[in-house]
């Protein structure tokens, strides 16, 4: 099955006002970069995103959020940005913070046909607050339910035209999960290879999940915090 | 002499045992990497997503997908593997990483953390630190003794909002290392120089302070 399509526009088709995305990445690592630029020439407002930050100011998602077109926000961190903070602060935009581990497995568990699981963490924080507590072994655990997404965009190191994605290092972090949990899932790749080139043992996310893929014209991949040492 | 970060690091390096897995939160903790002790081997999980973590690259081989959770600029030791967020935090979940060291604005006695948000200032979120405090079995806090106020951080009852309740084990601080057993800090040992009187008046919690107590051997 063929899942190319050819540029951002034709993979964003569809995407409308109001609706929920889910946007891979940790930081500025492993985002879909192409997918964000066109988004912002689209123009959709009042998006809900699922993301584990929020970008930059100037880049990730911080371009969705400078052109004011989130809405509501579902993170677990979101410093790094004087333009979140703003709106956050005056009311402009909502946001839904949630443990990372927590965040990760409810992507995974919308993907995976599971409504809702418990979980240790944030038992006797506010993040329990409203939900279900039950004791498993001894220790309480919280109820938190599956996210699922109109369209989940993801960033893959290697992508071939059935679907079939590889990541590369640490920027693999949410892409699997949100990719499982898309209605429809985008995936740009920097490389984009006929099927049968890439090693079936080697595959991070089977093609199922994926209904278009492109090619990324182009990679910024910026670096959040440069940290180096010397050779002495 | 109370001990600065680095010290702090080093004393908390001597908790490592031969084939551990480790979470370092940001902060002092990153620094405990620094100092691990000679002849054992232990490996530094990110919660991002590796297992392996190795020092900073060298100026020019930085990899922009290659971070770890503070998303700085890493590399990858031999025999590290990578993976997503969920198995990430399965191996946290799962008690399968054996200690956690992380910072905090307040420690409660009966081993209850606040180190995410204050009332009134911008809140960033809590990141992975509610999952990792709810799930290890041993945590420790790396952490100044008092606030920049000069009030202790070391409570009966914390006042900020809590990240987790009943986890905290043991708290190394500037002057001191406590413990937290049976609803009160143990002080097990005094920074090189720092008088017990000291580690007294600057701990608002209900101290257990023994006979004789030995100064950290850093």
């Amino acid at each position: 099955m063929n899942k190319v399509v050819k540029d951002p526009a034709a993979a964003l088709d569809g995407i409308q006002d109001g609706m929920t995305l889910m946007v891979g990445g940790f930081g500025l690592c492993g985002i879909p970069e192409n997918s964000i630029a066109e988004l912002v020439k689209m123009g959709t407002k009042n998006l809900t995103c699922i993301s584990n930050n929020a970008g930059v100011d100037d880049f990730g998602l911080g371009l969705l959020l400078q052109a004011k077109q989130v809405k509501k926000m579902i993170s677990s961190y979101v410093g790094e940005n004087d333009e979140f903070e703003r709106q956050m602060l005056s009311g402009e935009l909502e946001v839904d913070l949630i443990p990372q581990g927590s965040l990760a497995e409810r992507c995974r568990a919308g993907g995976a046909g599971i409504p809702a699981f418990f979980t240790p963490a944030g038992y006797g924080t506010e993040v329990a607050e409203g939900k279900e507590v039950r004791i498993f072994n001894g220790k309480p655990h919280i109820l938190e339910s599956a996210l699922t997404a109109d369209y989940a965009i993801v960033k893959a190191w290697k992508g071939d035209t059935e679907g079939n994605l590889i990541y590369k290092a640490t920027a693999r972090n949410f892409n699997p999960m949100m990719a499982m949990a898309g209605k429809i899932t985008i995936a740009e790749v920097e490389e984009l290879v006929p099927a049968g080139t890439l090693d079936p043992n080697q595959i991070h996310t089977p093609g199922i999940f994926v209904q278009r893929i492109f090619q990324g014209e182009k990679f910024e991949k910026r670096i959040e915090q440069r940290t180096v040492r010397s050779k002495q | 002499m109370a001990l600065d970060k680095t010290g702090i690091a080093k004393r908390i390096a001597q908790e490592l045992q031969d084939g551990w897995y480790v979470n370092l939160g940001i902060g002092i903790p990153t620094l405990v990497a620094n100092y691990i002790p000679e002849g054992i081997e232990v490996e530094f999980q990110s919660e991002n997503g590796i297992l392996g973590m190795g020092p900073f690259p060298f100026e020019g081989e930085e990899d922009p997908d290659l971070i770890n959770a503070g998303k700085q600029t890493i590399t990858a030791r031999a025999g590290a593997s990578f993976f997503d967020s969920a198995m990430s935090f399965a191996m946290i979940r799962g008690q399968h990483v054996q200690l956690t060291v992380l910072g905090a604005m307040e420690v409660s006695q009966n081993g209850d953390i606040a180190n995410w948000k204050i009332p009134g200032k911008m809140v960033k979120g809590m990141g992975g630190a509610m999952d990792l405090v709810a799930s290890a079995d041993n945590i420790i806090v790396a952490m100044m003794h008092s606030n920049k106020a000069g009030e202790s951080k070391i409570l009966k009852n914390c006042t900020l909002p809590l990240t987790g309740v009943g986890c905290v084990k043991k708290v190394v601080t500037e002057l001191a290392v406590l413990e937290i057993k049976d609803g009160k800090f143990h002080l097990i040992e005094r920074a090189p120089g720092v008088s017990v009187e000291e580690i007294i008046s600057k701990t608002e919690g209900d101290l257990v302070v023994p006979d004789f107590v030995p100064e950290m051997q850093l």
